[in-house]
This record gives structure tokens, C-alpha cells and sequence, in this order.
């Protein structure tokens, strides 16, 4: 073997972010399969987008594998079954965040029988790489959910001439993707490899924090391998500062392009793609096996005994916790994804989707009083956004229309720094969202 | 039907950094400064600070009394105004006038624009001046720290402080505050290592200070005048370090802390200088606060990758 090339440095850091508690408490915890539940619920919405349209009827028979929900547009994403069995029901439910959303209902007959139609996917040209990304169902599943067909197309004017692998993995708890790296790296490294080949892209940059040496230590000899045929794959070690794996934060150190709002990655030449999004899409190449389970990690403040899992997409979390041994009844909150910028869900018959990296069973810490905002300037200062939530919340609350379209509102992308950081409490975060819903309803 | 959970807008954990925390270390940063004035100037001292903050958290409790607010009491920031306006004054100050400081300070400086984080001008400070243009003569009778230890005595001779007549000092006496002047201000040692604790916990930024003080130090070299009576025999220290420094009446970006610093030094020196009075720290502090809000405007920056934009 090869001496690995040295290790790239970021190329620029952003100002601000913030230092949580790792938390990795999970990191070196093997994924352990979750066996087949009675009973998936699948939404038909996974992603960003217009939602699937089921494609089975009450009483069809499934498996694993099997296509249920077609993309309902372009940007969309179909939905696989992930269980053998039957579909028996299909309708709306409220179990997800409180909304309504249509769910695809299958009773398991507890064989996970694989779809005996599906086969490998040969990729010849450039556009079967988006096709399969499509036929996977794959979308971002760093956890924002955008369908991966779509960022594989870009349009034939712009040069892309670098492909970012996100292995950050910046918010506290969640090692799912650090299990892929060890766990999957194979399919992590092929997959980079056939990407970059296919689109024919110059310059890989993987970049992982350095609280992950392993993951960094592993991908860099396995790049180092197949530095025979190519040698322009390279790891990045980052800092490890969140929101460090937000994907402008990530593009910055990568390249030192500043991506500005509104505009895609490929505007500034980059593709941006999740480390399992990648070992995900060279698995259904090689195997056909579509997006139809997810790894996750199962911790939080109110987890005794953390643990990594593959379970299938629709799984109920109720379901989950239990395999898990976590007691729910204690517990405040449940957040699918990080503690930073994590979902909560208004129960535990929610469901698995594909875009989660992890379930976090929290209790609450004890709530400090909000006071009023002592404008010492934290949230302006920890904001990678160079923006100023402080003064959002001001001409949030005076109603002062003019101050928040100054305001640049629409960079802000809700990595919570800002709330974070407030000694006062204010829920700066929020009041972001709220102030980006006011200006497009002035709109 | 399965238990209903907590739903509320990310993110789910806060640091613990609170208003309270923060008051709390200005509070415990200002004690050492505090505790000496009190061992210099004796009872008289001590008894002051305990009216000025007793009045000061008084007066805040009756306000959001009488207006039925929430108390706000809780969150130290009257304690600290208390302790921050009594430092300020002369522990010969008559304690009814250091009591109407404290009424002035809390409800018309704060209160009255709205309470913590909306005053555009430092209470404290703000409210010194006050009983200095109010009570010109009670205002300014100073002692001399040493002389209620040595001969015991209670009514001690009025003296000046080092700023206002030509003085003999020596640069120890001065650095470490064996000289007449306002309670908390004498002993620059002790302010500083209060102001490091503050930058070492991260709850002020070295920008004002430094540039207040460097401002001052420079402009009298310049002009030629005593630079330890400058920098040591006044309110400088106490007024950069701590004053100057007040979340809510400077800047909050970096560059207008950096205009903010050097405009105090310079009006602190032009007041010292040109003026007739031998004291303009608070005065430089109070005329820069009202132009806060201009600065800050002046010197925000662009968000990332705005100027990606403007160059397409």
C-alpha cells in the first residue's frame, strides 16, 4: 500500500458557529438490524417536493423493494415498500409532525422477501446516474430530504469541476453517517469514484471533522488505494465547529467559494452530496435494492443505552425505542435528527423516514427565564450568515416592515447558532423563520 | 392514544449562559475594586454602595409594582447599576443624594425607555452626571483615603482628586489606588484583573477598553501631559473597562466597538484638556452612547456571500 497524501486543510473557515458537546456516544457502537415490524406506515412525502403517487391498491402484494409511490414531478422522489407483505390501507394520517400527510400501509409477513424484478442498474452515460438516483428514491439524507436526482442533473452551462462529500456530521449525538464511513466504506469509496467518473468531475473533497480521526484515518486509505487510476479524491479535515457540515459552511472550506443566497451549488461549481446519499446510491447500482432502510442512532438525554440501527423506512419509532429499550413516558420530546436542527415529533407513532439520521429521546434541561435582549451582540456574532437576529426580532416585533427587508433575512439558514448562544433566551431561531414566513406573505 | 410529547421550533439545547449569569460575573468582576474603596474610605463606603444598590432594586421593584410588569428584579441588572453609580461616587457624597442616583439611574434613564436593554444611555453614569450638574459642590468633595486610618477621624479633610490639582503621586500610589477619587475608581490594578476576568469569561471583548484607553494614553503623549495621572488618577478604568463596555448603549459590531473606543478617548481627552472640568469620562461615555445607534448601522456587514452578488 501507498503512503496516504497528506491530509487537506480547509481552504477557508466562516466566521462564527458555535462549540457543543460531541456527544458522539454512539461513535464506535456497530449497527445492529432491526427485525421486520408487523405493520410500516410509509409516507408518501419524504423529501422537498411534490409527493410520490401510490402506485398499489388495498390488498396488492409487496416486497421489499418494491415501487409503491412514483415522483409526483420532477422534484420529487419515488417510495419503495420496505417490508414483504401486504399493502392494506392507504390514507391520510396525522402522526408526523401534527399535518396531515398520505401514508402507504403495509402489513409485513416477517420474510423481507427482496423483490425478485430487481436487478443491478448499469450506468453507461451521465443522465443514468440521476435516473438511478431517481429510481432509488434517494434524497439528501443528511436529513434536508432533497431529491438527488435533481442535484445530479445540473444543467449543461455550468461547469462542475468539484464534488464535495459531507462526512461532517456537525450536530451532537448522530454517527450514522461516521458508521457508513466504517461500515460502508467501500461502498462510500466506489460510489465517489463512479460519481466523479460519470459526471466527469475534476476533484473530490471528502470532508470530515477531526472528532472523527477513524473515519478520516480509514477513507484516506482507501483513497490512498486507489491512487493508481486517480488521484484527485482527497480528505478534508475540518474543524470541528458546528454548523461546520451546513452545506454553504462545507462548500467554503472546500473551496473558498462563498455560495450566496438563492443559488444552487452547482452555480458555484460544486456538488454536494451526504456521505451515505453516496453509499446508498453505489448500493442500489450494484444490488438494484432501492432507499428502503436507514441507519440511524438512537440516543439523547433520556437513552441509558444508545445504539446504532438499520431499520426499515416506516418503521414506528414506538417500535424503534422499544427494540432499543427506551422508556418514553419520562421523557419531554422526541427529535428526529440532531438536538441543533432536529424535528420533533408529537408522538411516538411517528414513523422512520428516509431522510432521518437519528431519534433523540431528550428530557428537558431546566428552562431559564427569557428576559429582554441585552444586545450583547452573541447572535451576531456566532451567525455563519454574518447576519443580525437581534435586530430581527426588533423589527419583528415593532412590525417595522422596511427594517426587516434590510434585514437579509432570506440567508439566514435556521442552524439555531443564534438561539443557541442568547443568554437572554430569545427564541432567535424562530423568530427567523417567522420573519422569512412575514416577508413572503407581504409578497 | 400514545403520549403526547413536546413540539417547539429548533434548536432543542440552549447554552447556559444566562442575563443573570452575566450580570452576575460584571457584579463579581467589580467586587475587588469595590472591597478596596470600601477599605480606603472606611464605613462611609460601604455604606453608600449598600444605599445606592438597595435603593437602585428597590426602585425597580416598585416600577414594575405600580406598572403590574413581570419583576425583573431576578436578573441583577438594578444590583448592578447600584454597585456600578456608587463606585462612581465620592464616599463624602451625602447618602440622600447617592439614594435620588439610584431613583434617577433605575426609573427615568432605564425604566422609562423601556426598561433592561432598551435605555440608549448607561444608568449609572448617566445618573452621576445627573447629581453632578444637580449638586456641584456636594458632589465634589473628595478625601484623602489614608486619613481616616491614621488619625481615626470621620470628617476627613476635603481634598481633590489627582486630576484636579497638581499632584504629587507616584506612579505605585496611583496604579494601585492610595489616592482620593470616587470609590470604585482608585485602584486601576484592580479594575484591570476585573476586566481580564471579564474577557476570560467572554462576557466583554478587549476592543473598547483598548481602544479607550490607548485613545486617552496616546492623545496625552501628544499633548504632553502627565500619562500616569491620565490613565491611573481619574474615572478612566472603572468608566472603559466597565462602563464603557455596557451591552445595551454600545455597539454591538466590531468595528463600531473600535469607533466607539476611540471616540470616548478622544472626547475624554478633549474635555480634560480644552475643558474646565478636571473629569470627562462620563461625559465621553454619555455623548458616544447617543451616537450607538448611528454607529451600529454604519458598520454592518454584509451577509455571506453578498458580495458575490453584487459582483454578478
Amino acid at each position: 500500500m501507498k503512503l496516504p497524501e497528506s491530509i487537506l486543510r480547509p481552504v477557508k473557515l466562516i466566521r462564527g458557529g458555535i462549540h457543543l458537546e460531541h456527544q458522539k456516544n454512539t461513535a464506535e457502537c456497530e449497527t445492529l438490524v432491526m427485525p421486520a415490524p408487523k405493520t410500516v406506515y410509509i409516507p408518501l412525502s419524504q423529501h422537498i417536493g411534490a409527493p410520490a403517487n401510490p402506485v398499489v391498491k388495498k390488498g396488492d402484494t409487496v416486497f421489499v423493494g418494491t415501487l409503491i409511490g412514483e415522483a409526483g414531478g420532477f422534484v420529487s422522489a419515488p417510495v419503495h415498500s420496505s417490508v414483504s407483505g401486504t399493502v392494506t390501507d392507504i390514507k391520510d394520517l396525522t402522526i408526523g409532525n401534527g399535518t396531515l400527510q398520505k401514508y402507504i400501509i403495509i402489513e409485513s409477513d416477517g420474510k423481507m422477501e427482496a423483490d425478485p424484478e430487481l436487478k443491478p442498474f448499469s450506468v453507461e452515460s451521465f443522465s443514468d446516474l440521476a435516473e438511478a438516483a431517481k429510481q432509488c428514491g434517494l434524497v439528501g439524507l443528511g436529513g434536508a430530504g432533497f431529491p438527488t436526482h435533481v442535484k445530479l442533473s445540473p444543467s449543461k452551462d455550468v461547469k462542475i469541476d468539484t464534488l464535495v462529500i459531507n462526512a461532517a456530521e456537525c450536530e451532537p449525538y448522530i454517527t450514522s453517517d461516521y458508521r457508513e464511513c466504517v461500515e460502508g466504506l467501500n461502498d462510500v469509496i466506489e460510489g465517489v469514484y463512479l460519481i466523479k467518473q460519470k459526471l466527469g468531475i475534476e476533484k473530490v473533497v471528502i470532508g470530515v471533522e477531526n472528532n472523527k480521526p477513524r473515519a478520516i484515518e480509514l477513507l484516506m486509505q482507501v483513497a490512498a488505494d486507489h491512487r493508481d487510476n486517480d488521484d484527485n479524491v482527497k480528505i478534508m479535515k475540518l474543524p470541528s465547529k458546528y454548523p461546520q457540515g451546513a452545506e454553504k459552511v462545507i462548500i467554503y472550506s472546500a473551496t473558498g467559494r462563498k455560495l450566496p443566497a438563492g443559488k444552487l451549488p452547482s452555480d458555484v461549481g460544486c456538488i454536494v452530496m451526504n456521505v451515505t446519499s453516496v453509499a446508498t446510491l453505489y448500493r442500489f447500482i450494484t444490488t438494484g435494492m432501492p432507499l428502503v432502510a436507514k441507519r440511524i442512532t438512537v440516543d439523547g438525554t433520556a437513552v441509558a443505552e444508545p445504539k446504532n440501527l438499520i431499520a426499515p423506512i416506516g418503521t414506528p419509532i414506538k417500535e424503534i425505542l422499544s427494540f432499543v429499550g427506551v422508556d418514553v413516558q419520562n421523557a419531554d420530546r422526541i427529535l428526529m435528527g440532531g438536538p441543533m436542527m432536529g424535528n420533533p415529533v408529537v408522538s411516538d407513532e411517528s414513523v422512520l423516514e428516509k431522510r432521518n439520521n437519528a431519534i433523540l429521546v431528550m428530557y428537558d434541561a431546566k428552562p431559564q427565564p427569557q428576559t429582554a435582549c441585552i444586545r450583547c451582540g452573541r447572535c451576531a456574532d456566532t451567525c455563519p450568515m454574518s447576519l443580525y437576529p437581534a435586530m430581527v426580532d426588533t423589527a419583528l416585533r415593532l412590525g417595522d416592515k422596511e427594517n426587516l427587508n434590510s434585514l437579509n433575512i432570506n440567508y439566514c439558514m435556521e442552524c439555531g447558532c443564534c438561539s443557541y448562544v442568547c443568554p437572554a433566551k430569545r427564541p432567535l431561531t424562530q423568530v427567523m423563520r417567522t420573519a422569512k414566513a412575514e416577508i413572503r406573505r407581504q409578497k | 392514544m400514545s403520549k403526547l410529547l413536546k413540539v417547539t421550533s429548533s434548536p432543542h439545547i440552549r447554552h447556559v449562559d444566562s442575563t443573570r449569569g452575566i450580570m452576575f460575573d460584571v457584579i463579581v468582576a467589580l467586587l475587588p475594586a469595590a472591597i478596596w474603596g470600601c477599605i480606603l474610605f472606611g464605613l462611609r463606603a460601604v455604606i453608600m454602595l449598600a444605599v445606592t444598590i438597595v435603593t437602585a432594586v428597590a426602585s425597580e421593584f416598585v416600577w414594575n409594582i405600580v406598572l403590574k410588569k413581570e419583576q425583573t428584579i431576578g436578573d441583577l441588572s438594578a444590583v448592578l447599576t447600584g454597585l456600578l453609580l456608587g463606585m462612581n461616587l465620592s464616599s463624602q457624597t451625602p447618602f440622600w443624594i447617592a439614594a435620588i442616583g439610584s431613583v434617577v439611574a433605575i426609573i427615568v434613564v432605564k425604566q422609562m425607555f423601556g426598561g433592561l436593554g432598551f435605555n440608549f444611555a448607561n444608568p449609572a453614569m448617566t445618573a452621576r452626571i445627573v447629581l453632578l450638574v444637580s449638586f456641584a459642590g456636594q458632589m465634589s468633595s473628595y478625601v484623602s483615603p489614608i486619613e481616616w486610618w491614621s488619625s481615626g477621624a470621620v470628617d476627613a479633610i476635603a481634598t481633590a482628586t489627582p486630576l484636579a490639582k497638581e499632584s504629587s503621586y507616584t506612579l505605585r500610589e496611583l496604579f494601585f489606588g492610595m489616592h482620593s477619587g470616587a470609590i470604585g475608581e482608585t485602584s486601576a490594578f484592580l479594575l484591570i484583573i476585573g476586566g481580564l476576568y471579564l474577557m476570560l469569561r467572554r462576557v466583554i471583548k478587549p476592543i473598547i477598553p483598548v481602544a479607550f484607553i490607548g485613545t486617552v494614553a496616546i492623545a496625552s503623549l501628544i499633548a504632553g501631559t502627565d500619562l500616569k495621572l491620565a490613565l491611573f488618577g481619574g474615572g478612566l478604568m472603572l468608566g472603559a473597562i466597565f462602563m464603557a463596555t455596557d451591552y445595551v448603549t454600545t455597539p454591538t459590531t466590531n468595528l463600531g466597538k473600535l469607533i466607539f473606543g476611540v471616540g470616548c478617548g478622544l472626547i475624554t481627552f478633549v474635555i480634560r484638556y480644552f475643558g474646565a472640568l478636571p473629569e470627562g469620562v462620563s461625559y465621553a461615555i454619555l455623548l458616544m452612547n447617543i451616537l450607538t445607534p448611528h454607529i451600529n448601522r454604519l458598520t454592518l456587514s454584509k451577509p455571506f456571500g453578498a458580495e458575490e452578488v453584487a459582483k454578478s
